[in-house]
């Protein structure tokens, strides 16, 4: 394969990668805006999303329509579970608790999740066949495509959910400033669950349609979380197109050094990034910057 | 009786406690588990410097743990350093590290001062695993000699147990006097606003700089006698994981405490002997742990029991 074909199958990879990070980080920056939480245990709501369907397509049997459906319902349900047994107790908690109370949510679900499944990594067959596609000289699997494809309808979706329903508006009204919105009849509480229950739900979608391409297991969460996280950073926090740009341009960048540096430290490219990005811009690089609060 | 002198008694009477301890207990297989709460009291106590004196988290500290298991391994095995000395550079390099990246890392606060320290942890972790000529990769590195006093070779349990026992008082010795003096109290009210410490003359972003380095150079120096005593040391000890098992070890003896952080390492290294028969369970337990204790027992076990005196207290005088 000559050199720029080997490129163009980095970028192709990348890409994809890249969009599953992007959405991971839009369910971080939606809880975030929501509630100012961080939620360390959002990667294990995509690796509930690839368990779940693993389990209902093996032991019942069922279509996988179905059983994507119903995975993305009870990791949602988790999710409401999550919310109201260990984030709304705690109120005006500090960063601090809130952190390590999410930390243990993602341990908790991660190792019961290994208690059920077992430690042994799982496939989900691809959606439409393992046929490889070529486009420039790269190859390019059926999957890749349906990746490309879901991301852009979930991200469209939550746009115009977010600007064009009352939910939605509430939502940003309540990012804005949740006093001020619960003066005007929102009810915050609720819009701190519905943003648990969005993020959980695009999360365990997310680890659906990876699935089939990275294998799954009850551990795969760590690391696609802190990328998503990642993602979110260089977007500033924001649900919108930063945090898109934010998890492409990290696929690629991660996939290219992986490629052309060395595969053992791919992981680590992305943390030095969100590092550089962490000391350099901590407002991120779409982000607008902000004077701190007393 | 002031505070300082009741801290002296408390100190002293904790200190002949563990003295004694070998003596009382039969077997090598508990007296092992002993040198561990050691290590792991270590460990948690620097990391209450931070945590719980100045509100600084970390989800790293596995990394600085890391690092000094690991430049002792690489020193005295590939450069025939003698161990004392390797674990003296161990320490330095590691404190130099802490201080370096402390300033850029201790400017972020909160959830992002977690994610920035667990993303260093990761990258540390990473770098164990792929050097692999310098650290044998992921199946680890052995033949790393033991310590040694004059007759007396570090090699058994009991002496293993005394050697690192007395670096853990020594470290809770540092702990508590820090928490009475001037940075002591510097660093508490860091923790309670920051603002209003600096309108009070701290220099809260060197302190912050200098705990963590502090915090790093102790955790490194137990990463030294770990590889030491053990003489095998592989990167899946120093992971993300340990770094959470840590924080929680503060957690649950409560933060600020340093019996709080003893208590809570020892609960932490005997709860998987109690629950091997449940095999696996731990972690579950853990995470239970954390969600269960931060919510209705934010003082830790120390916290819940100066509450349950307190309370008694009240219920006599009434």
């Amino acid at each position: 394969m000559e050199n720029s074909d080997q490129i163009i199958q980095y970028l192709l990879s990348g890409l994809s990668n890249g969009s599953i990070y992007a959405l991971i980080g839009f369910g971080f920056a939606i809880i975030y805006n929501a509630t100012g939480i961080i939620n360390f245990a959002q990667g294990e709501f995509v690796m509930l999303g690839g368990m779940l369907t693993i389990f209902f397509l093996n032991v019942f049997r069922l279509p996988l329509i179905t059983a994507i459906a119903l995975a993305v319902g009870v990791s949602t349900a988790i999710g409401i579970v999550f919310e109201r047994l260990a984030i709304r107790p705690l109120k005006n908690a500090s960063p601090l608790s809130l952190v390590i109370i999410t930390i243990g949510a993602s341990i908790l679900i991660r190792g019961a999740a290994m208690l059920v499944w077992g430690k042994d990594t799982h496939a989900l067959p691809p959606f439409s066949g393992n046929d490889p596609l070529y486009l420039m000289g790269a190859t390019m699997l059926p999957q890749n495509l349906w990746i490309f494809a879901l991301t852009a309808v979930i991200i469209i979706a939550s746009k115009l959910f977010f600007h064009y329903t009352i939910f939605g508006k509430a939502m940003r009204a309540c990012a804005f400033n949740s006093q001020a919105a619960s003066l005007v009849g929102i009810s915050v509480k609720t819009m701190v669950l519905l943003s648990f229950m969005i993020s959980s739900a695009i999360g365990s979608l997310a680890g659906i349609i990876i699935a089939p391409l990275t294998m799954t297991s009850y551990d795969m969460g760590i690391m696609l979380g802190l990328k998503g996280f990642c993602a979110a950073i260089i977007g500033g926090m924001s649900s919108g197109l930063g945090t898109v740009i934010g998890g492409l341009l990290l696929g690629i960048l991660e996939s290219l050094g992986a490629g052309l540096i060395s595969s053992g430290y791919k992981d680590a490219i992305a943390f030095i990034i969100l590092l550089i990005i962490l000391f350099l811009r901590p407002e991120g690089v779409f982000g607008k910057k902000e004077t701190e609060r007393v | 009786m002031t505070k300082s002198q009741r801290d002296i008694i408390i100190f002293t009477a904790f200190g002949l406690a563990v003295m004694i301890t070998p003596l009382l207990l039969r077997g090598n297989y508990l007296l092992n588990v002993f040198v561990f709460i050691g290590i792991n009291t270590m460990l948690a106590v620097a990391l209450n410097l931070l945590l719980g004196f100045a509100g600084q988290i970390s989800l790293g500290h596995a990394a600085f743990f890391g690092l000094g298991a690991y430049i002792s391994g690489i020193l005295t095995t590939r450069y025939a350093f003698d161990p004392w000395m390797a674990m003296v550079a161990a320490a330095l390099c590691v404190g130099v590290i802490a201080f370096i990246i402390g300033f850029p890392i201790l400017k972020l606060k909160g959830h992002y001062l977690a994610m920035a320290t667990l993303g260093f942890g990761i990258i540390v972790y990473i770098i164990f695993n792929e050097t692999v000529d310098w650290t044998g990769g992921p199946s680890g590195m052995s033949g790393i000699p033991n310590l040694s006093l004059g007759p007396i070779i570090f090699d058994s349990y009991m002496t293993n147990y005394y050697l690192i026992w007395v670096f853990t008082l020594l470290t809770m010795l540092l702990s508590v006097n820090l928490a009475n003096s001037r940075i002591g109290r510097a660093l508490r009210a860091i923790h309670d606003s920051e603002v209003a410490a600096r309108v009070m003359g701290v220099n809260v972003r060197l302190l912050k700089v200098q705990i963590f380095t502090v915090s790093a150079l102790i955790s490194a120096l137990a990463g030294s006698l770990y590889a030491h005593t053990m003489t095998f040391i592989a990167p899946a000890s120093f992971g993300f994981n340990f770094s959470v098992e840590l924080v929680t070890m503060v957690i649950i003896g409560g933060l600020g405490s340093i019996y709080g952080s003893f208590l809570g390492a020892a609960i932490l290294t005997l709860l998987p002997e109690f629950l091997r028969v449940f095999h696996d369970f731990d972690i579950v337990i853990y995470g239970l742990l954390l969600i269960v204790m931060t919510i209705f027992m934010p003082g830790g076990l120390i916290g819940g029991f100066e509450a349950l005196a307190a309370a008694i207290n009240r219920r006599k005088e009434a």
